[in-house]
């Protein structure tokens, strides 16, 4: 039996009066987990994202991560985490290297270790030879694979991707779902991912998670671990429906 | 402005206005229009007698010592008024306040509040960079992006490694830029400063060459102050361009 990993429950967010981010929003992801959440834009995905982070309050609900309020015990959650931003968010005075380092830097390593780890993650994106690189020097998906770099070399135990992958040129981003995949897999560690592509959510995810406005789940599909081009058609159009209750 | 490319413009234009002056100093009085080569010897004199070089060194330091501690002061009084919303509200009133009263009426309030010089013309100094630095420190915070500040949080930094990781590096274009306004400022006030009741210094040899009506005199001492501003705004340009370096440069 495993344990849930992140668990929200009734959990609303009103950025004002009648202006909800996200509303009765329930679900439970378990330890070792890889899940899809896709819906809409606009209809609260990043929100929910901003929450299990710690990084919003919830107006109502309860969130939990690892049995722990995010947003209270905000400080628990060193190094518990690992967030690939919708952007890629890089500190524009700092290389590509020292960029993929700042979450080891926070965790305290010395310049030697951070700086070899992060250049590993550098190499596992192809990114050798712009390490030294400062951001405004990149193409727009090199600096997404630095910031992918910098979320999976604190080697956190929960990964959160918002859209990561949809600004890589398809062979990257085919070699990076792989990775991503495997590494979640390998270290039992759960993934939850923001994506705009069905099939890309059917192919990497154990469950779907399919949103509607305002933020909150319509449909929770469990993708089977067998699956044929038959059935991915029936997902996809199932998932589709999900979306279009709206 | 490059550092490496010479402004032949720039010479150019000065050259100008030094032959205009120097031709007007042909037709006036020399009492009015002193001709180049006699302020350029008092300014020989200024730099190269012992006495005289230490009124300016003096001033000079008078200058610098004043504005690095309003700056540290400065600072961290706007980046305190920008994390705490009720520090800001009691705050900035008091600084608007500081910041409408004319310099002038500082050098007289400070000359009746001070009687010690030194104390007097650093408070004056003091009092009227002070705010700047802060209105500066504050606004720079306050702008520094949303989306890095949240990046930053996933992975829990203690206060000292965002301020030294985020804090610091997004406000630092914004406090060369309160330096360089500053430097002027504070020199202006600084002459003023020393014009009472200070018997070395600038301010007092102006007021000396004044009441002994020696023009070339007074220009010498004033380029001595160009010349240390000007200095300074080269320093502090090169400081500048090596801790940002990484800035992306527009080629149009
Ligand atoms: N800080 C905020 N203040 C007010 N409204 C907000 C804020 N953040 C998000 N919203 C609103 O909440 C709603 C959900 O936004 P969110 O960014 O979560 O959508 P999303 O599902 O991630 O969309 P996309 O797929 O385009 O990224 C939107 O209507 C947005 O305008
Ligand atoms: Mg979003």
């Amino acid at each position: 039996m495993t344990k849930d990993a992140i668990v929200f429950k009734n959990v609303c967010k009103e950025f004002s009066p009648g202006d909800f981010g996200v509303r009765d929003l329930d679900f439970q992801i378990k330890e070792g987990e890889m899940v899809a959440i896709v819906g809409k834009t606009g209809c609260g995905k990043s929100t929910a994202f901003n929450l299990l982070l710690g990084l919003t309050k919830p107006t109502s609900g309860q969130v939990k991560v690892d049995g722990l309020d995010p947003y209270q015990s905000f400080q628990e959650f060193k190094g518990k985490l690992g967030m690939v931003f919708q952007n890629d968010r890089l500190l524009p005075w700092r290389t590509a290297l020292e960029n993929a380092a700042i979450g080891l830097e926070v965790n305290g390593l010395k310049e030697k270790e951070r700086n070899k780890i992060a250049m590993e993650w550098l190499e596992r994106l192809g990114l050798s030879g712009w390490e030294d690189k400062f951001p405004h020097e990149l193409s727009g998906g090199m600096k997404q694979r630095v910031s992918i770099a910098r979320a999976f070399s604190v080697d956190p135990k929960i990964i959160l991707c918002d859209e990561s992958f949809s600004a890589l040129d398809e062979l990257t981003a085919i070699k990076l779902r792989k990775e991503f995949v495997h590494l979640i897999r390998e270290n039992n560690k759960t993934g939850v991912f923001i994506t705009h592509s069905i099939g890309e959510a059917i192919e990497m995810a154990d469950r779907v998670l399919v949103y509607k406005k305002p933020g909150h789940v319509a449909k929770e599909i469990t993708v089977p671990s067998e699956i044929d081009v038959k059935k991915m058609e029936e997902l996809r159009k199932n998932i589709l429906n999900g979306m279009d209750i709206a | 402005m490059s550092i490496k490319k010479i402004n032949y413009k720039g010479i150019l234009a000065g050259l100008v206005l030094l032959a205009i002056w120097q031709g007007v100093s042909l037709v006036t009085p020399s009492y009015l229009f002193p001709p180049l080569q006699e302020i350029g010897v008092d300014l020989f004199y200024i730099i190269s007698n012992g006495e005289t070089l230490q009124h300016a060194l003096t001033t000079m330091a008078r200058i610098l010592v004043g504005l690095v501690i309003s700056f540290l002061i400065g600072t961290l009084l706007g980046l305190i008024m920008g994390m705490e919303d009720s520090i800001n509200d009691i705050v900035r009133p008091v600084l608007s306040f500081i910041q409408g009263v004319p310099a002038l009426s500082w050098v007289v309030i400070a000359v009746i509040w001070f009687q010690q010089v030194e104390l007097r013309i650093f408070f004056i100094i003091l009092i009227t960079a002070l705010p700047n630095f802060s209105f500066q420190a504050f606004d720079s915070y306050k702008a520094i992006s949303k989306d890095l500040r949240e990046m930053m949080l996933v992975f829990r930094p203690r206060s000292n490694q965002m301020f030294r990781m985020l804090i610091f590096p997004s406000i630092i274009p914004d406090l060369f830029t309160a330096w360089k306004v500053n430097l002027g400022n504070s020199t202006r006030v600084a002459i003023v400063a020393e014009l009472v009741g200070a018997t070395v210094g600038v301010g007092y040899q102006l007021s000396s060459a004044q009441s002994l009506f020696d023009l070339p005199m007074a220009l010498a001492w004033t380029l001595v102050l160009v010349i240390f501003v000007i200095v300074m705004q080269i320093v502090l340009g090169r400081f500048e361009n090596s801790l940002l370096s990484w800035r992306p440069k527009a080629e149009r």
